[in-house]
């Protein structure tokens, strides 16, 4: 099995993913990643996910695409997927693309743990 | 109606690989000029966007359903006031002027489509040549 490009953990109902990589924008690790959250998805019946972008210095329409499938299949399960530490320039991409219409962002995780619902 | 001219003017074609590292050397060297020659760290985070998505894009659209070993060919050219940068593939073309638009409300949900926007939005010019395998991208320097 390949290494993984995610660090994982639970905590109050809610995983937290971070990125091992900073730059986030060839196809095959874009594609393992996918794999990886997606296994994590499978795992629980409404998932509850919070992505930190926190490592991650640039990120392409590849990656937004992924993010973009794992957000619907957390809606078809009705869970709940919220994003934090978006760096500035990174946010700008979110904007340009109106992503940031899509996807709930919170400045820190702790402010996207507060906004989980129950 | 004649093509027009996308190629960067004096520059040497360069053969490049579908192959991670060998796209990443490229990209690298051709900041490191930027940066050596003056360009800020807003340009370089809009250039190395734009090149990665010009460059998935032609081994991933361009080259669909061809062979995974054809190269494609990048031209560029950095000098303190401008950076130029054409990236052609071997397959058919397509039309970016067909592309949807991934900013309506309709699209948003849809994995794909964000590579030419973003392209546009983060260079100062996006020309393709009319059979639509080969794109010229021009960055003019703010701070130049």
């Amino acid at each position: 099995m390949s290494e993984s490009r995610l660090r994982v953990s639970d905590s109050e109902g809610v995983t937290l993913i971070e990125f091992v990589d900073r730059n986030i924008l060839d196809e095959a690790n874009i594609q393992a990643i996918n794999e990886e959250i997606t296994g994590e998805i499978e795992k629980s019946s409404t998932p509850r996910l919070l992505i930190s972008f926190s490592n991650v210095d640039h990120l392409s329409s590849a990656a937004l695409g992924a993010l973009i499938t794992i957000n619907n299949k957390i809606k078809e399960k009705s869970g709940e997927l919220h994003l934090a530490n978006i760096d500035p320039q990174i946010y700008e991409v979110f904007v340009i693309t109106r992503l940031n219409k899509l996807f709930n962002i919170h400045d820190t995780t702790d402010e996207a743990r507060a906004a989980f619902a129950g | 109606m004649s093509d027009p001219n996308t190629h960067v003017e004096g520059a040497r074609p360069i053969e490049l690989a579908h192959d991670r590292e060998a796209i990443s050397t490229l990209i690298e060297t051709l900041l490191d000029q930027a940066e050596k020659v003056g360009y800020g760290s807003s340009a370089i985070f809009a250039i190395r966007l734009a090149i990665e998505e010009a460059i998935t894009n032609a081994f991933e659209h361009g080259h669909e359903g061809l062979s995974p070993d054809l190269t494609i060919s990048v031209e560029y050219r950095v000098s303190p006031q401008i950076i130029e940068i054409a990236i052609e593939d071997q397959g058919p073309g397509f039309s970016p002027e067909a592309l949807p638009d991934p900013t309506l409300l309709e699209n948003l949900s849809k994995p794909s489509g964000r590579g030419v926007m973003l392209m546009k939005a983060y260079m100062s010019e996006v020309d393709f040549n009319s059979r639509g395998n080969r794109v010229r991208m021009r960055y003019f320097n703010p701070g130049s």
